[in-house]
C-alpha cells in the first residue's frame, strides 16, 4: 500500500496516549458523563491499535475486531446513557461521589 | 387369682398417667379417689393372691411379653412370684395405701394435689415392678423408676431452691451406686449369659466355686447399687437431706419401701452372695458401721425428721448386718417390721408438723401428750418397736438378727456386741424424742389432734407395729435354712435387757433429770464430740471438700473455655483481615479504577522485567 507510511510504533504510541488520557479521565472525573466519554476514548484507543496492527501485518482481523468494538461501544453508550438518566432522576446529581450510598 | 398379678403394678401406673394428663380439670375428690383407690385395689389384689399362695405355696413365673431381642439376649417383661415377692408386695401396697390415705389430709391445702398423687402412684408402680421383676434388667427399670420418683417428690416444693438442691443430691449420690450396679449387670451377663435371676443363680453355682474372684467382684458391684439406694456408708449422705420432701413421702419412700430396695436386691441375689463369703463379710461390716454411725448422729439431732432419717439409716444397717451374716429371713423380717413402725413414726411426725405450723425443732415442742393423744400413742408404740422393747414387732426381728450374728463363726460375737451398742443407742435416741416432744412443758400451740384420714392409718400401723412380730412370713422356700441351735441363754437375756436399759437412760437424762450430763456435754471434748456427731461424723463436710468444691472450681476454670482459645484465635484473625479488606470497599469508583491501574502497572513492570532478564 502506498501513500502515507506511518510506522507502527507511532500509531501504537498515539493509541497508548489516547488510552492513558481515557484512563486518567476515568480516575479523576466525578461527572458520570465524562466518565462515559473517557470510556469511549479508551475503547477507541484499543480499536486504533487493532486497526494499526491489522494494517501492519496485512490481515483483515484487525478491522473485524474494530467493527466489533464499534458495536460494543454503541451498545455501551445506549445502556450508559440510560443509566445516566436514571442517576439524574434519582439523585438529582451526576456527581458519582455524591451518589455513593456505601457507608465504608 | 395368680394370673391377675400384672394388674397390681398396672393400676397405680394407670391412675398416675390419668392424674398427669387430666390434673387440671379433676376435682379434688376425684384426685383423692383415683390416687388412694388405685393403691387400695392393688393392695386387695395382692391380699387375695397372697391368700392363694399361702394355701398352696408354689412359686410361679409369668411372662407378659419379650421386652427386646438382641442376639441371645432376650429379657422379658416377666414377673416372678414367691414368698419374698409376696412380703415385699404386701408391704408396698399395704403401707403404701395407708400412707396415701394419710396424704389426702396432709396435703389438703396444697395446690399441687394431683401432681403429688401422680408421683406417689408412679412410685408405687415402679417399686412393684422392682420387687416383682423376673430378671435383673426389669428390676433395674423399677430401680431407676423409684429413683426418679424419689427425685420428683423430694423436690416436690420446688419453689424453695434448697429442696431442689436436696433432690439433686439424692439423685446424684444414688446414681453413683446405680452405675456400679449397671457394671455388675454387665459383668453377670457377659460371664453367665443371662439376667434371669433364677437362671443366674443356677448358672453361677455351676460355673463358679465358693471364694472365686468373679462372684466377689459381681457381688461387690451389686452391693454398690444397694449401698447407694439404701443409704449405707459411704453413700448415705443423701437421705437426711431427702427429708425436704413432704412427710408422707419420707414415710413411704425414705423409710418403708424404696430405701429397703438394696436389702431386697441382696436378698434376691443371695445365691450369688453365698459364693462370695468376703462380700458377705463386707455387707455385714458396712451394715454395722452404718448403724452405729447413724445412731450416734441421731442422738445429736434436733430436727424431728432428721432424727427419724438417721434412725432409718441405722435400721437398714441392721438389715445389712443380717444379710451379711446369712440371716436372710431375719433381715427381710426386720425390713417388714421396720416398714410398719418407721412409717408409723414418720406419719406421726407428719401429724405433729402439720398441726404445729411446720415446726421441725423438737426442743420447741413439748407437752403434746394431752393435746394430741392419737399421735402420742403412735409415737409411744412406734418408738417401743424401734427400740425393740419386748413383745413389739421390732423386738422379734432385731432379736433374731442379733442372735444369728452372734452365731457367725469368727467375728460373730464382735458383730453382736456392735449390734448391742446400736440397740442401746436406738433406745436412747427414740425415747429422747418421745420425752422431749410429748412430756415436759408445752411450748407451742396446736390446732388439735388428727382428723380421721390421719388417725386411721396411724391406728392401723400401731396395731401392725405391735403384732407384726407374730406374722409368719413364707420365706422357707426362698432362703437356705439357718442353723437351728440357739446360743447360750445369757446372750438372749442381754439382748433383751439392753434396750430396756437404753429407755431407762433416756428417762433419767431427758425426763426426770436425775442423771445430769450437762457437765459432760459442756466439757471441751464433749462439745467437739457433740459437734462431730451432729454433723454426721463430718462426712458431708469431707465430701464437700474432696469432691464438690474441686468440681466447682474445675467448672469455674472451664467456664472461660480454655480449650477453645486456639479456635477463637483463628476466628479473631479472620475477622481482623476481614475488617481490613472491607475498608478498601469504599464504593468510590475512582478508587477502584486507580487501584486496578496501579495493579496493572505493577504486573506489567514485573512481566517486563522477567522478559528482559530472560531475553
Amino acid at each position: 500500500m502506498d501513500g502515507l507510511n506511518i510506522p507502527l510504533n507511532h500509531i501504537l504510541l498515539v493509541s497508548t496516549l489516547l488510552f492513558s488520557i481515557g484512563m486518567l479521565g476515568l480516575m479523576i472525573r466525578r461527572n458520570i458523563i465524562f466518565i462515559l466519554m473517557s470510556l469511549e476514548v479508551m475503547l477507541n484507543a484499543a480499536a486504533l491499535a487493532f486497526v494499526a496492527a491489522g494494517a501492519h501485518w496485512g490481515q483483515p482481523d484487525g478491522q473485524v475486531i474494530f467493527l466489533l468494538i464499534l458495536s460494543v461501544a454503541a451498545a455501551e453508550v445506549a445502556v450508559g446513557l440510560g443509566l445516566v438518566l436514571q442517576v439524574q432522576r434519582r439523585f438529582k446529581t451526576l456527581d458519582m461521589d455524591d451518589a455513593n450510598r456505601m457507608r465504608g | 387369682m395368680a394370673e391377675m398379678i400384672w394388674l397390681v403394678p398396672l393400676l397405680p401406673l394407670l391412675s398416675s398417667v390419668l392424674l398427669m394428663l387430666g390434673s387440671a380439670s379433676f376435682p379434688r375428690l376425684l384426685i383423692a379417689v383415683l390416687g388412694v383407690g388405685s393403691v387400695a385395689s392393688a393392695a386387695l389384689l395382692t391380699m387375695s393372691i397372697g391368700m392363694d399362695f399361702l394355701a398352696d405355696p408354689q412359686p410361679f413365673q409369668m411372662t407378659l411379653w419379650t421386652w427386646m431381642q438382641v442376639g441371645n439376649f432376650s429379657p422379658g417383661i416377666a414377673f416372678y412370684f414367691d414368698g419374698l415377692t409376696l412380703v415385699m408386695m404386701s408391704v408396698i401396697t399395704g403401707v403404701g395405701f395407708l400412707i396415701h390415705l394419710f396424704s389426702t389430709e396432709f396435703m389438703e391445702q396444697d395446690s399441687s394435689y394431683a401432681r403429688y398423687f401422680a408421683y406417689l402412684n408412679m412410685f408405687v408402680a415402679a417399686m412393684l415392678v422392682l420387687v416383682m421383676a423376673d430378671n435383673l434388667l426389669l428390676l433395674y427399670l423399677g430401680w431407676e423408676g423409684v429413683g426418679v420418683c424419689s427425685y420428683l417428690l423430694v423436690g416436690f416444693w420446688y419453689q424453695n431452691s434448697a429442696n431442689g438442691q436436696a433432690a439433686r443430691k439424692a439423685f446424684v449420690v444414688t446414681r453413683i451406686g446405680d452405675t456400679a450396679m449397671a457394671l455388675g449387670l454387665f459383668l453377670l451377663f457377659t460371664e453367665l449369659g443371662t439376667l434371669n435371676i433364677q437362671g443366674l443363680v443356677g448358672a453361677a453355682n455351676q460355673q463358679w466355686q465358693v471364694g472365686d474372684t468373679l462372684p466377689l467382684i459381681a457381688c461387690l458391684l451389686l452391693l454398690g447399687g444397694a449401698v447407694g439406694k439404701s443409704a449405707q456408708l459411704p453413700l448415705h449422705t443423701w437421705l437426711p437431706d431427702a427429708m425436704a420432701g413432704p412427710t408422707p413421702v419420707s414415710a413411704l419412700i425414705h423409710a418403708a419401701t424404696m430405701v429397703t430396695a438394696g436389702v431386697y436386691l441382696i436378698a434376691r441375689t443371695h445365691g450369688l452372695f453365698l459364693l462370695a463369703p468376703t462380700a458377705m463379710m463386707v455387707v455385714a461390716v458396712i451394715g454395722l458401721a452404718t448403724s452405729l454411725m447413724a445412731a450416734f448422729t441421731a442422738l445429736m439431732q434436733s430436727d424431728i425428721k432428721r432424727i427419724l432419717a438417721y434412725s432409718t439409716i441405722s435400721q437398714i444397717g441392721y438389715m445389712f448386718l443380717a444379710l451379711g451374716v446369712g440371716a436372710w429371713a431375719a433381715g427381710i423380717f426386720h425390713l417388714m417390721t421396720h416398714a410398719f413402725f418407721k412409717a408409723l413414726l414418720f406419719l406421726g411426725s407428719g401429724a405433729i408438723i402439720h398441726y404445729l405450723h411446720h415446726e421441725h425443732n423438737i426442743f420447741k415442742m413439748g407437752g403434746l401428750r394431752s393435746k394430741m393423744p392419737v399421735t402420742f400413742w403412735s409415737f409411744m408404740i412406734g418408738s417401743a418397736a424401734l427400740a425393740a422393747l419386748p413383745m413389739t414387732s421390732g423386738f422379734f426381728s432385731k432379736d433374731q438378727i442379733l442372735l444369728q450374728a452372734y452365731q457367725l463363726p469368727g467375728a460373730g460375737p464382735w458383730l453382736w456386741l456392735g449390734g448391742l451398742l446400736g440397740a442401746l443407742l436406738t433406745a436412747v435416741y427414740s425415747f429422747r424424742l418421745v420425752f422431749v416432744v410429748f412430756f415436759g412443758e408445752a411450748k407451742t400451740q396446736t390446732e388439735g389432734d388428727t382428723g380421721w384420714r390421719m388417725a386411721v392409718p396411724l391406728v392401723v400401723l400401731c396395731t401392725l407395729s405391735l403384732i407384726g412380730g407374730y406374722f409368719v412370713i413364707p420365706l422357707d422356700q426362698v432362703f437356705p435354712a439357718s442353723s437351728g441351735d440357739h446360743p447360750a441363754h445369757w446372750v438372749e437375756y442381754v439382748s433383751i435387757s439392753v434396750p430396756l436399759a437404753g429407755v431407762l437412760l433416756a428417762y433419767l437424762i431427758f425426763h426426770s433429770g436425775q442423771l445430769n450430763v450437762d457437765r459432760l456435754v459442756n466439757s471441751s471434748i464433749g462439745q467437739s464430740l457433740r459437734q462431730f456427731w451432729h454433723s454426721g461424723w463430718g462426712i458431708d463436710w469431707l465430701y464437700d471438700v474432696l469432691l464438690v468444691r474441686p468440681y466447682y472450681q474445675l467448672s469455674r476454670l472451664m467456664k472461660g473455655e480454655p480449650v477453645d482459645a486456639f479456635y477463637s484465635l483463628v476466628v479473631a484473625l479472620n475477622q481482623t483481615f476481614n475488617h481490613w479488606l472491607a475498608e478498601s470497599q469504599t464504593g468510590r469508583m475512582r478508587w477502584y479504577v486507580a487501584s486496578m491501574v496501579a495493579g496493572l502497572i505493577l504486573l506489567l513492570t514485573m512481566a517486563l522485567q522477567i522478559s528482559l532478564e530472560a531475553g
